[in-house]
């Protein structure tokens, strides 16, 4: 063997100070979340759909002379033409206008239905679970039994007191929509509640709307989005469901439920008319739960890499 | 230390928990210690003892009982005014055992170390309290570069000094290190032991050192507590109590210290303890009592003669 002569050796120079050094770029959370979302290819796909529909659901009732309520009774039914892109329905009004149109109301139930979810849902159970115990008990059997009710009963109950409308429709669907958010941030905090960073804030004195606000729902976050966006397709769906019974939005506003149900009597002859609703209701749902999909393997931090 | 000084008074401290079918765990049952001011406690025992639980209650994580705990004469668990007990909560702080568990993945290292800052309003602008986080970072071995970065890029090190430096920002008297060490690599263990060392000579602070690495709590602790299953069987000076153990549950932990010389390791014995070998009278009174100056034993009034003719 060689011998590698003494003068070849040189003392490494160690640098404490180098040690601590950290070389990865700093990546906050969200960003990591970003990163791995924009990976997942499906996910990608529906949120792209999902800002298609929403910028349809604004422009789209522009695009076309047409109004959403105008009745032309000398061109009902007719089919999809350069004219009338989607067709027309039974009294002639323009159903491309009438699909965007009701895109907005039917996205807006979504929506405000799943952030009133979000708001009661998240202060429900974020105190029941912090609070324990008693309190605990008390406010998620108060859930229980709101959750017991018959669903469709309640609705109907209230479409008759109320009488129809929009804010009929999302006082429904939040009435015990929520109990599913609060029953999942409920889980979260318990079990964040005794995490040690926590208790450090808690020896540190801090108090419980600050320990409730920057340590337990931004990490129970990862859930609560997940649930969120799985909401909203199910006030869709719901919409279009109740909508179907005759429960949905009063005349001459359109939803897509409405529309749907008015366009199944006239399947035989007239297709399009449900044709159009139908699949535009399949598309937002689908592309929720993709989008929703996507979050929850994106924010979850056991997968980062 | 010329004249000791009663920082913390524990008295006859109980923390039950109900875990329901009326079932009662005696975590702590009737613990009495006092812990001198700029010393440091070292608190030993097996897993389940009762070690961390005793630190929680100290600080007010749980509600105790039974049993008063003092800070500086003002007892930590009697109703308060909200000025009060931030006050109290200033000057007690404490050290997780779990590093990856004790510091909030969405906070950056500077918003963790400035919680404290915060909520106690301890700086007027955010210069002075950006200042004092690189203050801190600096004084736990960090640089300041790692004040916008998240935890989840440290090492279990240096997020135990992160964690260090966040119960240091509100200059506290007192801190409970529970298990610091414990979840951290051996090369590390020194670092994190001599970083507090070295804390206690600039600050003055006052540590209760909860662990169940015997050797290490024997290099840090100036006096050790044993605790067996919720109570604390014996306490003393930590050379004392290396040299003289009376209590047969301190002998047996003793001797399942490894030796570093394969020689003596090889010829080792582990004493096993064993409860029933006290043979205890019904109705016999236990009590912590004191053998020696300053060396306590949880006995029974005739094993009391016995240790005391056995020490002299």
């Amino acid at each position: 063997m060689q011998q590698i002569p003494k003068e070849m050796f040189q003392p490494a120079s160690v640098d404490l100070s180098e040690a601590e050094k950290i070389s990865k770029p700093s990546l906050s959370y969200w960003k990591d979340v970003s990163i791995r979302f924009r990976k997942n290819k499906l996910a990608m796909f529906g949120l792209v759909l999902l800002v298609i529909l929403v910028f349809m659901a604004i422009f789209g009732p522009y695009m076309t002379k047409y109004d959403y309520a105008t009745n032309d009774l000398m061109s009902t039914n007719q089919p999809p033409s350069a004219k009338h892109w989607f067709g027309t329905d039974e009294l002639g009004r323009d159903v491309f206008a009438r699909t965007w149109y009701g895109a907005r109301i039917s996205l807006f139930i979504g929506l405000a239905a799943a952030l009133i979810d979000l708001f009661i849902g998240v202060l429900w159970g974020g105190i029941a679970g912090f609070r324990g115990g008693k309190t605990d008990e008390v406010m998620m059997r108060i859930a229980d039994i709101l959750w017991a009710v018959p669903y469709l009963l309640l609705v109907i109950l209230l479409m008759v007191i109320l009488g129809q409308g929009l804010g009929t429709m999302i006082l429904a669907m939040t009435i015990t929509g929520w109990i599913n958010m609060a029953r999942i941030v409920r889980g979260q905090v318990l079990q964040l509640k005794n995490q040690e960073y926590v208790l450090a804030a808690q020896t540190l004195g801090a108090s419980t709307s600050r320990i409730m606000f920057k340590h337990l729902i931004p990490n129970a976050m990862g859930p609560i989005l997940v649930t969120l966006t799985l909401t909203i397709p199910s006030a869709i769906f719901t919409e279009a469901f109740l909508s179907y019974l005759g429960l949905g939005v009063p005349q001459p506003l359109a939803s897509w439920g409405t529309m749907a149900s008015e366009g199944v009597q006239a399947l035989q002859y007239y297709p399009w008319r449900l044709f159009f609703p139908a699949t535009f209701i399949c598309l937002t749902i689908f592309a929720f739960n993709v989008v929703g999909d996507g979050l929850r393997d994106a924010l979850d931090p056991r997968l980062r890499k | 230390m010329a004249e000791k000084q009663k920082l913390i008074e524990i008295k006859n401290l109980k923390q039950y928990f109900n875990v329901g079918n009326g079932q009662v765990i005696k975590a702590v049952d009737g613990v009495t210690f006092d812990i001198y001011k700029g010393e440091t406690l070292g608190l030993v025992g097996e897993s389940g003892c009762g070690k961390s639980t005793t630190g929680r209650t100290i600080i007010g994580l749980y509600q105790a009982t039974a049993g008063e705990v003092l800070f500086n004469g003002v007892s930590v668990h009697a109703k308060k005014s909200a000025k009060e007990l931030k006050e109290l909560k200033r000057k007690m702080q404490m050290i997780f055992q779990d590093p990856y568990a004790s510091l909030n993945p969405r906070m950056t290292v500077a918003d963790i170390i400035a919680e404290g800052i915060d909520i106690h309003g301890l700086a007027k602008t955010k210069e002075e309290r950006m200042k004092r986080v690189y203050e801190l970072l600096e004084t736990v071995g960090l640089n300041r570069e790692h004040a916008n970065r998240y935890p989840h890029e440290f090492s279990g090190g240096q997020r135990q000094r992160i964690g260090i430096a966040r119960a240091l920002a509100v200059e506290p008297e007192f801190v409970i290190a529970d298990e610091p060490i414990s979840a951290l690599d051996v090369s590390i263990q020194a670092q994190v032991v001599n970083l507090m060392k070295r804390l206690q000579r600039e600050k003055g602070l006052t540590y209760l050192f909860i662990a169940h690495d015997l050797s290490m709590v024997k290099y840090i602790s100036d006096r050790i507590g044993v605790m067996y299953f919720g109570k604390m069987v014996e306490l003393a000076e930590a050379e004392e109590l290396y040299r003289n153990p009376i209590h047969p549950y301190t002998k047996s932990l003793l001797s399942a210290i490894p030796h570093p010389d394969p020689e003596i390791e090889r010829t080792r014995r582990r004493t096993i303890y064993d409860p029933s070998q006290h043979n205890y009278k019904e109705g016999e009174q236990l009590e912590f009592r004191e053998v020696a100056l300053g060396h306590f034993v949880l006995c029974s009034e005739e094993e009391y003669k016995k240790y005391k003719a056995m020490y002299s």
